[in-house]
Protein backbone atom coordinates (compact mmCIF):
# COMPACT_ATOMS: atom_id res chain seq x y z
CA UNK A 1 0.00 0.00 0.00
CA UNK A 2 1.34 3.61 -0.66
CA UNK A 3 0.99 6.27 1.40
CA UNK A 4 1.04 9.27 -1.10
CA UNK A 5 1.41 13.27 0.09
CA UNK A 6 -1.66 14.80 -1.33
CA UNK A 7 0.22 18.33 -2.18
CA UNK A 8 -3.52 19.94 -0.87
CA UNK A 9 -4.25 17.02 1.40
CA UNK A 10 -1.23 15.61 2.86
CA UNK A 11 -0.35 11.64 3.12
CA UNK A 12 -3.41 9.26 2.41
CA UNK A 13 -3.76 5.92 1.38
CA UNK A 14 -3.16 4.54 -2.48
CA UNK A 15 -6.41 3.50 -2.46
CA UNK A 16 -7.99 7.11 -2.71
CA UNK A 17 -6.37 7.75 -5.85
CA UNK A 18 -6.25 7.07 -9.23
CA UNK A 19 -3.35 6.33 -11.50
CA UNK A 20 -2.93 8.62 -14.80
CA UNK A 21 0.37 6.77 -15.93
CA UNK A 22 2.84 8.64 -18.14
CA UNK A 23 3.46 12.20 -16.86
CA UNK A 24 4.79 15.09 -19.40
CA UNK A 25 2.86 13.69 -22.67
CA UNK A 26 2.05 16.44 -24.75
CA UNK A 27 -0.89 16.43 -27.30
CA UNK A 28 0.55 16.88 -30.62
CA UNK A 29 -2.14 19.85 -31.40
CA UNK A 30 -0.52 20.38 -35.04
CA UNK A 31 -1.90 16.85 -35.68
CA UNK A 32 -2.05 17.33 -39.50
CA UNK A 33 1.65 17.90 -39.26
CA UNK A 34 2.83 14.95 -38.52
CA UNK A 35 2.51 11.22 -39.61
CA UNK A 36 0.40 8.69 -38.33
CA UNK A 37 3.47 6.59 -37.03
CA UNK A 38 4.37 9.90 -35.30
CA UNK A 39 1.05 10.21 -33.77
CA UNK A 40 0.92 6.45 -32.56
CA UNK A 41 4.03 7.65 -30.38
CA UNK A 42 2.08 9.99 -29.05
CA UNK A 43 -1.31 7.92 -28.52
CA UNK A 44 0.05 4.33 -27.77
CA UNK A 45 3.41 3.88 -26.68
CA UNK A 46 4.32 4.49 -23.33
CA UNK A 47 7.83 4.51 -21.03
CA UNK A 48 7.51 1.47 -19.10
CA UNK A 49 10.92 1.62 -17.28
CA UNK A 50 12.07 -0.38 -14.24
CA UNK A 51 13.34 1.68 -12.04
CA UNK A 52 12.49 5.65 -11.82
CA UNK A 53 9.17 6.99 -13.48
CA UNK A 54 7.48 10.04 -13.53
CA UNK A 55 3.33 9.82 -13.47
CA UNK A 56 0.24 11.71 -13.20
CA UNK A 57 -1.74 10.68 -10.14
CA UNK A 58 -5.46 12.33 -9.15
CA UNK A 59 -7.16 12.51 -5.34
CA UNK A 60 -10.19 10.93 -7.30
CA UNK A 61 -11.60 10.18 -3.72
CA UNK A 62 -10.01 13.56 -1.77
CA UNK A 63 -9.88 17.10 -3.60
CA UNK A 64 -10.16 15.63 -6.91
CA UNK A 65 -7.12 17.52 -8.08
CA UNK A 66 -3.93 16.27 -10.41
CA UNK A 67 -0.59 16.41 -9.71
CA UNK A 68 2.90 14.67 -10.75
CA UNK A 69 5.44 12.42 -8.69
CA UNK A 70 7.96 10.43 -9.30
CA UNK A 71 8.33 6.78 -8.16
CA UNK A 72 10.71 3.94 -8.33
CA UNK A 73 8.75 0.99 -9.84
CA UNK A 74 11.14 -2.04 -8.16
CA UNK A 75 10.98 -0.39 -4.27
CA UNK A 76 7.89 1.75 -4.53
CA UNK A 77 9.40 4.74 -3.36
CA UNK A 78 8.20 8.25 -3.87
CA UNK A 79 10.90 10.31 -4.26
CA UNK A 80 9.08 13.57 -5.06
CA UNK A 81 5.58 14.57 -5.70
CA UNK A 82 4.74 18.39 -7.51
CA UNK A 83 2.23 20.07 -9.51
CA UNK A 84 1.35 19.40 -12.76
CA UNK A 85 2.68 21.73 -14.91
CA UNK A 86 6.11 21.97 -13.45
CA UNK A 87 8.99 19.60 -14.02
CA UNK A 88 10.52 17.75 -10.76
CA UNK A 89 13.34 19.44 -8.67
CA UNK A 90 14.87 16.15 -7.70
CA UNK A 91 18.26 15.89 -9.94
CA UNK A 92 17.42 12.05 -10.68
CA UNK A 93 14.25 12.58 -11.54
CA UNK A 94 14.75 15.68 -13.83
CA UNK A 95 17.25 13.40 -14.92
CA UNK A 96 14.77 11.18 -16.09
CA UNK A 97 12.59 13.40 -17.73
CA UNK A 98 15.52 14.93 -20.07
CA UNK A 99 16.39 11.34 -20.84
CA UNK A 100 12.70 9.71 -22.13
CA UNK A 101 13.01 9.12 -25.74
CA UNK A 102 9.98 11.03 -25.65
CA UNK A 103 11.63 14.64 -25.95
CA UNK A 104 13.20 13.59 -29.33
CA UNK A 105 9.08 12.26 -30.96
CA UNK A 106 7.95 14.35 -33.36
CA UNK A 107 4.37 14.54 -31.63
CA UNK A 108 6.43 16.36 -28.84
CA UNK A 109 7.90 18.65 -30.86
CA UNK A 110 4.64 19.38 -32.44
CA UNK A 111 3.16 19.89 -29.12
CA UNK A 112 6.06 22.22 -28.42
CA UNK A 113 6.05 24.35 -31.51
CA UNK A 114 2.24 24.58 -30.95
CA UNK A 115 2.44 25.35 -27.48
CA UNK A 116 5.12 28.45 -28.94
CA UNK A 117 2.97 29.41 -31.46
CA UNK A 118 -0.04 30.36 -29.16
CA UNK A 119 2.33 32.02 -26.33
CA UNK A 120 3.40 34.43 -28.92
CA UNK A 121 0.88 37.11 -28.73
CA UNK A 122 1.30 37.23 -24.63
CA UNK A 123 4.07 38.94 -22.71
CA UNK A 124 7.86 37.11 -23.50
CA UNK A 125 8.28 34.69 -20.56
CA UNK A 126 11.97 34.98 -18.59
CA UNK A 127 14.37 32.61 -20.68
CA UNK A 128 13.91 29.09 -20.19
CA UNK A 129 15.37 25.92 -21.87
CA UNK A 130 12.91 25.44 -24.79
CA UNK A 131 11.40 21.51 -23.24
CA UNK A 132 10.65 23.80 -19.92
CA UNK A 133 8.82 26.06 -21.15
CA UNK A 134 6.67 24.16 -23.13
CA UNK A 135 5.84 21.64 -20.29
CA UNK A 136 4.93 24.42 -18.21
CA UNK A 137 2.78 25.90 -21.43
CA UNK A 138 1.07 22.55 -21.86
CA UNK A 139 -0.14 21.13 -18.42
CA UNK A 140 -2.82 23.62 -17.27
CA UNK A 141 -6.55 22.86 -17.94
CA UNK A 142 -5.86 19.27 -19.66
CA UNK A 143 -6.66 16.71 -18.32
CA UNK A 144 -8.70 17.80 -15.47
CA UNK A 145 -5.84 20.22 -14.25
CA UNK A 146 -7.31 22.58 -12.56
CA UNK B 1 -11.58 -22.96 -38.66
CA UNK B 2 -12.73 -25.97 -36.70
CA UNK B 3 -11.21 -28.23 -39.46
CA UNK B 4 -7.74 -26.82 -39.32
CA UNK B 5 -5.05 -28.99 -37.44
CA UNK B 6 -1.91 -27.47 -36.69
CA UNK B 7 0.70 -30.00 -37.37
CA UNK B 8 2.35 -30.30 -33.83
CA UNK B 9 5.84 -31.60 -34.37
CA UNK B 10 7.18 -35.01 -34.26
CA UNK B 11 5.23 -36.87 -31.30
CA UNK B 12 6.70 -38.27 -28.14
CA UNK B 13 10.31 -38.02 -27.76
CA UNK B 14 12.70 -39.25 -30.80
CA UNK B 15 15.77 -38.15 -29.04
CA UNK B 16 15.70 -41.70 -27.21
CA UNK B 17 14.90 -39.91 -23.68
CA UNK B 18 13.05 -42.61 -21.44
CA UNK B 19 9.48 -42.61 -21.24
CA UNK B 20 7.23 -42.08 -18.32
CA UNK B 21 3.99 -44.45 -18.09
CA UNK B 22 2.33 -46.21 -15.57
CA UNK B 23 4.65 -49.47 -15.94
CA UNK B 24 7.93 -47.11 -15.29
CA UNK B 25 6.08 -45.85 -12.08
CA UNK B 26 5.30 -49.49 -11.24
CA UNK B 27 9.19 -50.24 -12.04
CA UNK B 28 10.86 -47.02 -10.18
CA UNK B 29 8.80 -48.25 -7.29
CA UNK B 30 11.04 -50.64 -6.35
CA UNK B 31 14.03 -48.64 -5.42
CA UNK B 32 12.14 -45.74 -3.41
CA UNK B 33 11.95 -43.57 -6.70
CA UNK B 34 15.57 -43.06 -6.72
CA UNK B 35 16.66 -43.08 -9.99
CA UNK B 36 14.78 -41.00 -12.33
CA UNK B 37 16.44 -39.50 -14.53
CA UNK B 38 16.83 -35.92 -15.17
CA UNK B 39 14.20 -34.34 -17.48
CA UNK B 40 16.73 -31.91 -18.99
CA UNK B 41 20.23 -31.28 -19.07
CA UNK B 42 21.60 -28.48 -17.14
CA UNK B 43 23.55 -27.24 -20.27
CA UNK B 44 26.44 -24.59 -19.99
CA UNK B 45 25.99 -21.73 -22.82
CA UNK B 46 27.77 -22.83 -26.04
CA UNK B 47 29.59 -19.62 -27.98
CA UNK B 48 26.97 -19.59 -30.97
CA UNK B 49 23.63 -20.82 -31.42
CA UNK B 50 21.28 -20.29 -34.47
CA UNK B 51 18.58 -19.10 -32.21
CA UNK B 52 18.26 -17.81 -28.80
CA UNK B 53 15.26 -17.69 -26.73
CA UNK B 54 15.41 -14.87 -24.17
CA UNK B 55 13.26 -15.96 -21.50
CA UNK B 56 12.17 -19.92 -20.19
CA UNK B 57 8.20 -19.62 -19.26
CA UNK B 58 5.79 -21.26 -20.98
CA UNK B 59 5.67 -19.47 -24.16
CA UNK B 60 9.42 -19.78 -24.74
CA UNK B 61 10.14 -23.25 -23.88
CA UNK B 62 6.88 -23.83 -26.25
CA UNK B 63 8.66 -21.64 -29.06
CA UNK B 64 12.28 -23.35 -28.71
CA UNK B 65 10.05 -26.88 -29.15
CA UNK B 66 8.29 -26.26 -31.90
CA UNK B 67 11.63 -25.03 -33.51
CA UNK B 68 12.80 -27.78 -33.53
CA UNK B 69 9.80 -30.16 -33.10
CA UNK B 70 8.56 -28.28 -36.42
CA UNK B 71 11.04 -26.44 -38.16
CA UNK B 72 13.91 -29.24 -37.41
CA UNK B 73 16.25 -26.60 -36.12
CA UNK B 74 18.67 -27.84 -33.79
CA UNK B 75 20.97 -25.68 -32.61
CA UNK B 76 18.95 -23.43 -30.23
CA UNK B 77 18.99 -21.84 -26.57
CA UNK B 78 16.84 -20.85 -23.95
CA UNK B 79 18.32 -18.08 -21.88
CA UNK B 80 16.39 -17.51 -18.39
CA UNK B 81 17.35 -15.25 -15.95
CA UNK B 82 15.77 -17.21 -12.69
CA UNK B 83 14.73 -20.58 -12.79
CA UNK B 84 12.55 -22.19 -15.78
CA UNK B 85 8.44 -21.52 -15.44
CA UNK B 86 9.13 -18.91 -12.52
CA UNK B 87 7.69 -16.26 -14.09
CA UNK B 88 4.39 -15.83 -14.83
CA UNK B 89 3.71 -19.21 -15.75
CA UNK B 90 4.54 -20.15 -12.72
CA UNK B 91 2.42 -17.49 -11.04
CA UNK B 92 -1.14 -17.70 -13.01
CA UNK B 93 -4.50 -19.23 -11.91
CA UNK B 94 -4.28 -21.37 -15.17
CA UNK B 95 -8.14 -20.81 -16.98
CA UNK B 96 -7.82 -21.81 -20.52
CA UNK B 97 -10.59 -21.29 -23.17
CA UNK B 98 -10.92 -19.48 -26.85
CA UNK B 99 -14.48 -17.97 -26.32
CA UNK B 100 -12.87 -14.34 -27.14
CA UNK B 101 -15.17 -12.20 -29.65
CA UNK B 102 -12.71 -11.13 -33.04
CA UNK B 103 -11.97 -13.15 -35.47
CA UNK B 104 -8.38 -12.74 -34.95
CA UNK B 105 -8.47 -13.85 -31.44
CA UNK B 106 -11.00 -16.76 -31.59
CA UNK B 107 -8.49 -17.98 -34.42
CA UNK B 108 -5.56 -17.89 -32.23
CA UNK B 109 -6.69 -19.14 -29.18
CA UNK B 110 -8.30 -21.71 -30.40
CA UNK B 111 -5.53 -22.80 -32.28
CA UNK B 112 -3.70 -23.11 -28.78
CA UNK B 113 -6.93 -25.11 -27.29
CA UNK B 114 -6.57 -27.95 -30.04
CA UNK B 115 -2.72 -28.16 -29.29
CA UNK B 116 -3.61 -28.18 -25.37
CA UNK B 117 -5.92 -31.06 -26.22
CA UNK B 118 -3.35 -33.17 -27.49
CA UNK B 119 -0.17 -31.57 -25.52
CA UNK B 120 -0.16 -34.68 -22.75
CA UNK B 121 0.81 -37.09 -25.56
CA UNK B 122 2.61 -35.08 -27.49
CA UNK B 123 5.29 -34.12 -24.58
CA UNK B 124 4.30 -37.44 -22.67
CA UNK B 125 4.02 -35.52 -19.89
CA UNK B 126 0.87 -35.37 -17.55
CA UNK B 127 -0.08 -31.04 -17.97
CA UNK B 128 -3.14 -32.11 -16.38
CA UNK B 129 -5.04 -30.70 -18.50
CA UNK B 130 -9.23 -30.63 -17.51
CA UNK B 131 -11.54 -29.47 -19.34
CA UNK B 132 -14.14 -28.90 -16.79
CA UNK B 133 -15.40 -25.40 -18.16
CA UNK B 134 -15.11 -22.23 -17.81
CA UNK B 135 -18.24 -20.19 -16.75
CA UNK B 136 -18.23 -16.25 -17.12
CA UNK B 137 -21.08 -14.58 -14.95
CA UNK B 138 -23.24 -11.58 -15.71
CA UNK B 139 -23.99 -9.08 -13.17
CA UNK B 140 -26.36 -6.94 -14.79
CA UNK B 141 -28.95 -6.75 -17.74
CA UNK B 142 -26.56 -5.03 -19.58
CA UNK B 143 -23.76 -7.57 -19.56
CA UNK B 144 -26.07 -10.10 -19.93
CA UNK B 145 -27.24 -8.56 -23.16
CA UNK B 146 -23.52 -8.09 -24.35
CA UNK B 147 -23.05 -11.90 -23.34
CA UNK B 148 -25.21 -12.85 -25.76
CA UNK B 149 -24.24 -11.10 -28.65
CA UNK B 150 -20.47 -12.25 -27.86
CA UNK B 151 -21.90 -15.98 -27.87
CA UNK B 152 -23.24 -15.59 -31.31
CA UNK B 153 -20.42 -13.80 -32.36
CA UNK B 154 -17.88 -16.55 -30.86
CA UNK B 155 -20.49 -19.35 -32.52
CA UNK B 156 -20.44 -18.61 -35.62
CA UNK B 157 -16.56 -18.83 -35.42
CA UNK B 158 -17.08 -22.79 -34.31
CA UNK B 159 -16.28 -22.12 -30.90
CA UNK B 160 -18.53 -23.89 -28.05
CA UNK B 161 -20.49 -21.19 -26.29
CA UNK B 162 -23.95 -21.26 -24.68
CA UNK B 163 -25.96 -18.80 -22.31
CA UNK B 164 -26.76 -19.97 -18.82
CA UNK B 165 -29.59 -18.50 -16.67
CA UNK B 166 -29.49 -18.27 -12.82
CA UNK B 167 -31.22 -21.43 -12.21
CA UNK B 168 -29.35 -23.47 -14.78
CA UNK B 169 -26.04 -21.90 -12.99
CA UNK B 170 -27.02 -22.91 -9.86
CA UNK B 171 -27.86 -26.42 -11.04
CA UNK B 172 -24.70 -26.39 -12.53
CA UNK B 173 -22.54 -25.22 -9.25
CA UNK B 174 -24.83 -25.62 -6.27
CA UNK B 175 -22.02 -23.73 -4.26
CA UNK B 176 -22.91 -20.49 -6.01
CA UNK B 177 -24.96 -17.68 -4.07
CA UNK B 178 -28.14 -16.67 -6.96
CA UNK B 179 -29.89 -14.46 -4.36
CA UNK B 180 -30.83 -11.56 -6.44
CA UNK B 181 -30.53 -8.67 -3.78
CA UNK B 182 -27.15 -8.95 -3.39
CA UNK B 183 -24.34 -6.13 -4.87
CA UNK B 184 -23.62 -8.22 -7.84
CA UNK B 185 -26.16 -10.44 -8.26
CA UNK B 186 -26.50 -14.05 -10.63
CA UNK B 187 -28.23 -12.34 -14.01
CA UNK B 188 -26.94 -15.17 -15.81
CA UNK B 189 -23.53 -16.21 -17.72
CA UNK B 190 -21.89 -18.20 -20.75
CA UNK B 191 -20.07 -21.52 -20.48
CA UNK B 192 -17.40 -22.91 -22.65
CA UNK B 193 -17.47 -26.60 -21.94
CA UNK B 194 -13.80 -27.85 -23.68
CA UNK B 195 -12.44 -24.65 -21.69
CA UNK B 196 -10.55 -25.20 -18.04
CA UNK B 197 -7.16 -25.77 -16.01
CA UNK B 198 -3.88 -27.38 -16.80
CA UNK B 199 -1.31 -27.79 -14.20
CA UNK B 200 1.82 -24.71 -14.61
CA UNK B 201 4.40 -25.65 -13.52
CA UNK B 202 4.17 -28.98 -15.54
CA UNK B 203 3.75 -27.29 -18.81
CA UNK B 204 7.08 -25.29 -18.59
CA UNK B 205 9.05 -28.81 -17.67
CA UNK B 206 6.94 -31.01 -20.01
CA UNK B 207 7.82 -28.53 -23.43
CA UNK B 208 11.67 -28.10 -21.51
CA UNK B 209 12.15 -31.72 -21.45
CA UNK B 210 10.81 -32.45 -25.05
CA UNK B 211 12.88 -30.00 -26.48
CA UNK B 212 15.78 -30.53 -24.71
CA UNK B 213 15.20 -34.46 -25.72
CA UNK B 214 15.15 -32.41 -29.61
CA UNK B 215 18.89 -30.28 -28.58
CA UNK B 216 17.66 -27.50 -27.19
CA UNK B 217 19.95 -26.16 -24.88
CA UNK B 218 18.06 -24.66 -21.62
CA UNK B 219 20.41 -22.51 -19.97
CA UNK B 220 19.03 -21.22 -16.13
CA UNK B 221 20.21 -18.53 -13.77
CA UNK B 222 21.43 -16.68 -17.33
CA UNK B 223 20.29 -12.97 -17.73
CA UNK B 224 20.03 -11.12 -20.39
CA UNK B 225 22.24 -7.60 -20.31
CA UNK B 226 22.34 -6.56 -23.60
CA UNK B 227 21.76 -7.18 -27.37
CA UNK B 228 24.64 -6.49 -29.71
CA UNK B 229 23.77 -4.91 -33.24
CA UNK B 230 25.59 -4.36 -36.15
CA UNK B 231 23.98 -1.69 -38.35
CA UNK B 232 20.44 -2.90 -37.31
CA UNK B 233 20.85 -6.96 -37.82
CA UNK B 234 21.20 -8.38 -34.49
CA UNK B 235 24.96 -10.24 -34.39
CA UNK B 236 24.69 -11.60 -30.73
CA UNK B 237 23.94 -10.91 -26.56
CA UNK B 238 25.33 -10.23 -23.64
CA UNK B 239 24.19 -12.32 -20.58
CA UNK B 240 25.59 -12.90 -17.24
CA UNK B 241 27.38 -15.93 -18.26
CA UNK B 242 29.52 -13.89 -21.21
CA UNK B 243 28.58 -13.09 -25.18
CA UNK B 244 26.65 -15.61 -26.91
CA UNK B 245 26.85 -14.91 -30.76
CA UNK B 246 23.15 -15.63 -32.51
CA UNK B 247 21.80 -14.02 -36.03
CA UNK B 248 18.20 -14.89 -34.20
CA UNK B 249 16.66 -13.85 -31.05
CA UNK B 250 13.34 -14.21 -30.32
CA UNK B 251 12.12 -12.25 -26.55
CA UNK B 252 9.39 -13.77 -24.78
CA UNK B 253 9.86 -12.01 -21.27
CA UNK B 254 6.18 -10.67 -20.07
CA UNK B 255 6.21 -8.27 -17.77
CA UNK B 256 10.25 -7.12 -18.57
CA UNK B 257 9.46 -6.85 -22.66
CA UNK B 258 10.14 -3.25 -22.48
CA UNK B 259 13.48 -3.47 -20.42
CA UNK B 260 14.84 -5.79 -23.48
CA UNK B 261 13.21 -4.17 -26.23
CA UNK B 262 14.98 -0.81 -24.63
CA UNK B 263 18.70 -2.77 -25.08
CA UNK B 264 17.76 -2.08 -29.30
CA UNK B 265 15.85 1.50 -28.78
CA UNK B 266 13.00 -0.11 -29.55
CA UNK B 267 9.85 1.13 -27.98
CA UNK B 268 6.60 -0.81 -27.29
CA UNK B 269 2.62 0.05 -26.56
CA UNK B 270 3.18 -1.83 -22.84
CA UNK B 271 2.46 -0.83 -19.44
CA UNK B 272 3.88 -3.51 -16.63
CA UNK B 273 1.55 -4.39 -13.67
CA UNK B 274 1.25 -6.62 -11.16
CA UNK B 275 -1.58 -9.02 -11.23
CA UNK B 276 -2.17 -10.86 -8.04
CA UNK B 277 -3.47 -14.43 -7.24
CA UNK B 278 -4.05 -16.57 -3.51
CA UNK B 279 -4.81 -20.21 -2.73
CA UNK B 280 -6.48 -21.22 0.36
CA UNK B 281 -5.78 -24.36 2.76
CA UNK B 282 -7.19 -27.67 1.06
CA UNK B 283 -10.64 -28.48 1.71
CA UNK B 284 -13.00 -31.17 -0.08
CA UNK B 285 -14.69 -30.53 -3.39
CA UNK B 286 -16.80 -28.18 -3.56
CA UNK B 287 -16.08 -26.52 -7.22
CA UNK B 288 -15.68 -28.57 -10.22
CA UNK B 289 -15.42 -25.50 -13.11
CA UNK B 290 -14.17 -22.05 -13.08
CA UNK B 291 -15.98 -18.92 -12.25
CA UNK B 292 -15.18 -15.89 -13.51
CA UNK B 293 -16.36 -12.44 -13.45
CA UNK B 294 -15.14 -9.46 -15.00
CA UNK B 295 -17.67 -6.83 -13.32
CA UNK B 296 -15.74 -7.51 -9.85
CA UNK B 297 -12.59 -9.01 -11.31
CA UNK B 298 -12.67 -12.50 -9.53
CA UNK B 299 -12.44 -15.55 -10.51
CA UNK B 300 -11.96 -19.64 -8.75
CA UNK B 301 -11.54 -23.22 -9.52
CA UNK B 302 -10.11 -25.79 -6.87
CA UNK B 303 -6.99 -27.15 -7.83
CA UNK B 304 -6.80 -31.32 -7.13
CA UNK B 305 -5.29 -30.39 -3.89
CA UNK B 306 -7.94 -29.28 -2.75
CA UNK B 307 -6.95 -25.28 -2.61
CA UNK B 308 -9.51 -22.71 -3.71
CA UNK B 309 -7.37 -20.64 -6.31
CA UNK B 310 -8.33 -17.26 -6.27
CA UNK B 311 -7.30 -14.30 -8.87
CA UNK B 312 -7.53 -10.25 -8.51
CA UNK B 313 -8.11 -7.57 -11.38
CA UNK B 314 -4.76 -5.88 -12.35
CA UNK B 315 -3.29 -3.31 -10.27
CA UNK B 316 -3.50 0.30 -11.04
CA UNK B 317 0.24 1.20 -11.43
CA UNK B 318 3.56 0.33 -12.97
CA UNK B 319 5.50 -1.94 -10.93
CA UNK B 320 8.43 -4.36 -11.46
CA UNK B 321 8.33 -5.78 -7.55
CA UNK B 322 5.82 -8.92 -7.84
CA UNK B 323 3.79 -8.06 -5.24
CA UNK B 324 0.73 -6.03 -5.36
CA UNK B 325 -1.35 -3.99 -2.92
CA UNK B 326 -3.62 -5.12 -0.55
CA UNK B 327 -7.00 -2.75 -1.80
CA UNK B 328 -7.07 -5.10 -4.87
CA UNK B 329 -7.38 -8.97 -3.36
CA UNK B 330 -9.45 -7.43 -0.69
CA UNK B 331 -11.91 -5.95 -3.08
CA UNK B 332 -11.80 -9.46 -4.92
CA UNK B 333 -12.31 -11.40 -1.89
CA UNK B 334 -15.69 -9.23 -0.82
CA UNK B 335 -17.28 -10.30 -4.12
CA UNK B 336 -16.29 -14.07 -3.89
CA UNK B 337 -17.58 -14.21 -0.48
CA UNK B 338 -20.74 -13.07 -1.85
CA UNK B 339 -21.11 -15.05 -4.61
CA UNK B 340 -19.59 -18.11 -2.72
CA UNK B 341 -20.92 -17.65 1.39
CA UNK B 342 -18.56 -20.90 1.90
CA UNK B 343 -15.78 -19.64 1.36
CA UNK B 344 -16.14 -16.89 4.71
CA UNK B 345 -14.23 -19.08 6.68
CA UNK B 346 -12.00 -19.95 4.98
CA UNK B 347 -8.42 -19.30 5.08
CA UNK B 348 -5.65 -18.17 2.87
CA UNK B 349 -2.14 -19.87 2.44
CA UNK B 350 -0.36 -18.10 -0.03
CA UNK B 351 -0.74 -14.52 -2.23
CA UNK B 352 1.85 -13.54 -4.65
CA UNK B 353 1.95 -11.29 -8.04
CA UNK B 354 3.32 -11.61 -11.17
CA UNK B 355 4.39 -8.49 -13.61
CA UNK B 356 2.02 -8.75 -16.71
CA UNK B 357 2.81 -6.84 -19.74
CA UNK B 358 -0.65 -4.97 -20.68
CA UNK B 359 -1.13 -3.93 -23.94
CA UNK B 360 -3.67 -0.85 -25.35
CA UNK B 361 -6.08 -2.98 -27.10
CA UNK B 362 -5.57 -6.23 -24.99
CA UNK B 363 -4.14 -8.32 -27.26
CA UNK B 364 -0.65 -9.23 -27.50
CA UNK B 365 2.37 -9.06 -29.77
CA UNK B 366 4.11 -11.41 -32.13
CA UNK B 367 6.48 -9.48 -34.35
CA UNK B 368 9.12 -8.89 -36.26
CA UNK B 369 11.18 -5.34 -35.23
CA UNK B 370 12.74 -3.08 -37.47
CA UNK B 371 16.22 -5.04 -35.92
CA UNK B 372 16.84 -7.70 -38.09
CA UNK B 373 16.08 -11.14 -36.66
CA UNK B 374 15.39 -9.52 -33.40
CA UNK B 375 11.44 -11.04 -32.91
CA UNK B 376 9.17 -10.38 -29.90
CA UNK B 377 6.32 -12.27 -27.95
CA UNK B 378 4.73 -10.38 -25.73
CA UNK B 379 1.45 -8.30 -24.56
CA UNK B 380 -0.13 -10.88 -23.27
CA UNK B 381 -0.72 -9.06 -20.13
CA UNK B 382 -3.12 -10.71 -17.55
CA UNK B 383 -4.32 -13.92 -20.01
CA UNK B 384 -1.25 -15.56 -21.87
CA UNK B 385 -1.23 -18.66 -20.31
CA UNK B 386 -3.73 -20.07 -21.88
CA UNK B 387 -2.18 -19.20 -25.63
CA UNK B 388 1.07 -20.91 -24.34
CA UNK B 389 1.01 -24.23 -26.84
CA UNK B 390 -0.53 -21.63 -29.72
CA UNK B 391 1.41 -18.66 -29.11
CA UNK B 392 5.13 -20.99 -29.12
CA UNK B 393 3.04 -22.65 -32.19
CA UNK B 394 2.78 -19.23 -34.46
CA UNK B 395 5.99 -17.53 -33.03
CA UNK B 396 8.31 -20.75 -34.25
CA UNK B 397 6.67 -19.92 -37.29
CA UNK B 398 7.35 -16.47 -37.51
CA UNK B 399 11.42 -17.21 -36.54
CA UNK B 400 11.77 -19.53 -38.73
CA UNK B 401 10.75 -18.54 -41.91
CA UNK B 402 11.09 -14.34 -41.21
CA UNK B 403 7.46 -14.35 -41.82
CA UNK B 404 4.25 -14.43 -39.85
CA UNK B 405 1.42 -16.77 -40.59
CA UNK B 406 -1.90 -16.30 -41.23
CA UNK B 407 -2.48 -16.29 -37.70
CA UNK B 408 -0.24 -14.63 -36.38
CA UNK B 409 -0.01 -11.43 -38.99
CA UNK B 410 -2.59 -9.76 -37.04
CA UNK B 411 -0.46 -9.56 -34.17
CA UNK B 412 2.38 -6.96 -36.04
CA UNK B 413 3.34 -4.07 -33.92
CA UNK B 414 2.23 -2.36 -36.87
CA UNK B 415 -1.36 -2.43 -35.87
CA UNK B 416 -0.77 0.49 -33.77
CA UNK B 417 0.19 2.56 -37.13
CA UNK B 418 -2.27 1.36 -38.85
CA UNK B 419 -5.06 1.61 -36.37
CA UNK B 420 -6.09 -2.33 -37.16
CA UNK B 421 -6.42 -2.70 -33.46
CA UNK B 422 -8.00 -6.18 -31.75
CA UNK B 423 -9.93 -4.40 -29.04
CA UNK B 424 -10.38 -7.26 -26.51
CA UNK B 425 -11.11 -4.80 -23.96
CA UNK B 426 -14.36 -5.85 -22.33
CA UNK B 427 -15.09 -7.40 -25.51
CA UNK B 428 -14.58 -11.06 -24.92
CA UNK B 429 -13.17 -10.31 -20.62
CA UNK B 430 -11.01 -8.29 -19.50
CA UNK B 431 -9.20 -10.47 -17.41
CA UNK B 432 -8.50 -14.39 -17.88
C1 LIG C 1 -1.62 -13.88 -10.89
C2 LIG C 1 -1.74 -14.19 -12.36
C3 LIG C 1 -2.84 -14.89 -12.82
C4 LIG C 1 -2.98 -15.20 -14.17
N1 LIG C 1 -4.03 -15.97 -14.57
C5 LIG C 1 -4.12 -16.37 -15.85
C6 LIG C 1 -5.16 -17.27 -16.23
O1 LIG C 1 -5.97 -17.71 -15.42
N2 LIG C 1 -5.23 -17.65 -17.54
C7 LIG C 1 -4.35 -17.19 -18.47
O2 LIG C 1 -4.49 -17.54 -19.65
N3 LIG C 1 -3.32 -16.34 -18.12
C8 LIG C 1 -3.19 -15.93 -16.84
N4 LIG C 1 -2.16 -15.09 -16.47
C9 LIG C 1 -1.23 -14.58 -17.49
C10 LIG C 1 -0.17 -15.61 -17.84
O3 LIG C 1 0.44 -16.08 -16.65
C11 LIG C 1 0.90 -15.03 -18.75
O4 LIG C 1 0.33 -14.34 -19.84
C12 LIG C 1 1.79 -16.13 -19.32
O5 LIG C 1 2.10 -17.10 -18.35
C13 LIG C 1 3.06 -15.53 -19.88
O6 LIG C 1 3.98 -16.57 -20.17
P1 LIG C 1 5.42 -16.23 -20.65
O7 LIG C 1 6.11 -17.50 -20.89
O8 LIG C 1 5.33 -15.26 -21.78
O9 LIG C 1 6.05 -15.38 -19.45
P2 LIG C 1 6.79 -15.82 -18.10
O10 LIG C 1 6.34 -17.13 -17.59
O11 LIG C 1 6.72 -14.65 -17.18
O12 LIG C 1 8.27 -16.03 -18.62
C14 LIG C 1 9.15 -14.96 -18.93
C15 LIG C 1 10.51 -15.32 -18.41
O13 LIG C 1 11.47 -14.37 -18.88
C16 LIG C 1 12.47 -14.29 -17.92
N5 LIG C 1 13.26 -13.08 -18.13
C17 LIG C 1 12.88 -11.80 -17.96
N6 LIG C 1 13.91 -10.96 -18.23
C18 LIG C 1 14.97 -11.74 -18.58
C19 LIG C 1 16.31 -11.46 -18.98
N7 LIG C 1 16.78 -10.21 -19.05
N8 LIG C 1 17.12 -12.51 -19.27
C20 LIG C 1 16.67 -13.78 -19.19
N9 LIG C 1 15.41 -14.10 -18.83
C21 LIG C 1 14.56 -13.09 -18.53
C22 LIG C 1 11.69 -14.29 -16.60
O14 LIG C 1 12.51 -14.67 -15.52
C23 LIG C 1 10.58 -15.29 -16.89
O15 LIG C 1 10.84 -16.58 -16.40
C24 LIG C 1 -1.99 -14.77 -15.10
C25 LIG C 1 -0.87 -14.05 -14.65
C26 LIG C 1 -0.73 -13.77 -13.29
C27 LIG C 1 0.48 -13.03 -12.82
ZN1 LIG D 1 -6.03 15.87 -2.26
Amino acid sequence: MLIINCPHCGPREESEFACGGEAHIARPLAENSISDAEFADYLFLRDNPKGLFLERWRHSAGCRRWFNIARDTVSHEIIEVYPMGALPRKKDALATHAASWRRDTAAEKAAERAAQKAQKPAQKPAQKPARQKAAAKKAPGKRGGK
Amino acid sequence: MASHQPDRGQRGLPGGKPKYSAFAIAKKAMNYHQDWQRAWRDAAPKDEYDVVIIGGGGHGLATAYYLAAVHGMANIAVIEKGWLGGGNTGRNTTIIRSNYLWDESAAIYEHALKLWEGMTQDLNYNVMFSQRGVLTIAHSEHELREMSRRVHAIRLNGIDSEILGPAEIKKFVPTINIDQSIRYPVMGGFLQKRGGTARHDAVAWGYARAADDLGVDIIQNCEVTALRRERSKITGIETTRGFIKTPRVGCVVAGHSSVIAAMADIRLPLASRPLQALVSEPIKPILDTVIMSNAVHMYISQSDKGEMVLGAGVDKYNSYAQRGSFPVPEHMLAAAVELFPVLSRLRMLRHWGGIVDTCPDASPIISKTDVEGLYFNCGWGTGGFKATPGSGHVFADLIANDRPNKIAAPYDLNRFRTGLLIDEHGAAGVAH
